[in-house]
């Protein structure tokens, strides 16, 4: 991944503060693995002057000095870098496309593998997998929800969520055209709703990076939602590229509300099949 | 206090914060704009975040510019008023493209007028117009004063005749030598960046 894609642009040359995170990311990536540094520059940047306050660092050089000597740091350090803010059925429309539109297109395979990338706690994965069940779909489907935060992997495995975001989730739920009561999925206990397991028998939760890793699967669907914002046009071109090679011919691809093929190198491997809820099918011919 | 409203620098882009009354607010300034106006135009104006907004299509049917909602990695271009997309943050990446995110709320607000701002200042510099609106809250008034950091432009609208007082009322304590306008005076001043021959 090239992180230079700023170069040629407006970019005045040699800020300090930007010179500072490039590096700290070039540390993090060499010593930790964890590849950072297509990471679209504003939100980082605000992100990491958070943690640069939150670790008492006065610059960004102390605090990569820091988290280059005190491994301990990275895990603190990860939240940061990354976005974990998601709801059970977020956009329900999307999910109603998905509902009414691409669910009979996937009912004609015998099988089916759904891929649910940058899964954080598991959010989208718990959607699909109960919307699939509604649909009579799950018996033949395998998820496969990946992240390379492995805490939040945790989290989306345990699939426990707070009570108090039920009832967002419920009316959400309701909007995509449940067929049910979300509350059939989950029990309440300790002050939080424990997603049934049986959701996720079908699931193989991995540690994946868009950034570094290659194909795994060969999937009929590809759900990747809000995580293409925090990527730079080159990682975004990387990431849609692994989504393009995963996808069967005529497989699915499904973003955020406010992601876009547009402006993708890869955006003639895809037609629009939803172009509001931004669900893109992958044609005959790529 | 003219300072901060005449400078050499020739404004190459604006950034708008609003809230309560923003709607109302926006109207007396957005619709006056030309077709043909050169710069680009980035608004935030919170809304509650459970609807889509309307706020693209509202204006887009009062305005001469192009009006849309923001899409990420979207260029900025010139003559074009972008809303930030309900329920996510609008940011400004130096290399003049929007970016979005769903990083939490700050002030209780997503979209946040803080973020809008505080990217542009970092991308525009001494090039940007900051102007806070009418609302309810302080959201902007660190982000103005970001603008204001980098050399920018400061406006404000008269509190006095703000439907909601407070955030123009905080933009003005966080910014005390922001210029204080009436909204005709705000849209008076964005014309006069125009026929000042901005490049």
């Amino acid at each position: 991944m090239d992180a230079e894609v700023n170069a040629g642009g407006h970019e005045p040359a040699g800020r300090t503060d930007e010179i500072e995170i490039r590096l700290l990311l070039e540390a993090v990536f060499q010593k930790y693995h964890y590849d950072f540094r297509g990471y679209a520059m504003a939100s980082i940047k605000r992100r990491l002057n958070q943690a640069k306050a939150a670790f008492g660092c006065a610059t960004i050089s102390a605090l990569q000095n820091r988290v280059l000597h005190e491994p301990e740091l990275m895990a603190q350090l990860l939240p940061f870098l990354t976005v974990q803010v998601s709801e059970l059925f977020r956009d329900p429309q999307y999910f109603r496309m998905l509902r009414e539109k691409v669910i009979p297109h996937l009912m004609t395979y015998p099988s089916l593998k759904v891929w649910v990338a940058g899964c954080s706690s598991g959010e989208e994965l718990y959607s699909l997998a109960i919307l699939f069940r509604e649909e009579g779909l799950e018996q033949r489907t395998l998820f496969y929800a990946t992240d390379i935060n492995p805490e939040a992997l945790k989290k989306a495995e345990a699939g426990i969520y707070s009570l108090d975001r039920m009832k967002l989730f419920t009316e959400n739920h309701r909007l995509s055209g449940g067929k049910s009561s979300l509350s059939d999925y989950y029990r309440t206990a300790y002050g939080a709703a424990v997603f049934d397991k049986s959701l996720r028998k079908n699931c193989v939760f991995s540690d994946h990076s868009l950034a570094t890793d290659a194909v795994f699967a060969e999937t009929h669907l590809c759900s990747c939602r809000n995580v293409l914002i925090y990527f730079d046009r080159a990682l975004q071109d990387r990431a849609i590229g692994l989504f393009k090679s995963s996808l069967i011919r005529k497989g699915f691809l499904g973003l955020g509300a406010k992601e876009t093929l547009r402006f993708s190198h890869h955006s003639e491997a895809f037609s629009d099949f939803a172009r509001e809820e931004r669900i893109y099918q992958k044609r005959d011919l790529s | 206090m003219k300072k901060a409203v005449t400078q050499d620098h020739p404004a190459e882009a604006i950034v708008i914060g609003a809230s309560a009354g923003g709607v109302e607010a926006l109207s007396a300034i957005l619709p006056r704009l030309p077709a043909d106006y050169p710069l680009p135009v980035m608004v935030v104006i919170h809304l509650p975040p459970d609807r889509r907004s309307l706020m693209a299509d509202l204006f887009d049917a009062k305005c001469a510019m192009n009006v849309r909602e923001a899409d990420d990695k979207e260029p900025i271009e010139r003559g074009t008023i972008y809303f930030a997309p309900s329920d996510y943050h609008l940011l400004v990446e130096t290399d003049r493209r929007l970016s979005l995110s769903s990083e939490e709320p700050v002030l209780f607000s997503r979209p946040a007028i803080d973020i809008l701002f505080e990217t542009a200042a970092d991308a525009y510099g001494p090039a940007l117009v900051g102007v806070i609106l009418s609302g309810a809250n302080e959201d902007g008034a660190a982000g103005l004063k970001a603008v204001r950091a980098a050399g920018g432009q400061a406006i404000i609208q008269s509190p006095d005749q703000a439907r909601a007082p407070d955030m123009p009322r905080a933009a003005g304590g966080a910014v005390p030598d922001a210029h204080v306008l009436s909204l005709d005076a705000i849209a008076d001043h964005l014309l006069a960046l125009h026929r000042a021959g901005v490049s």
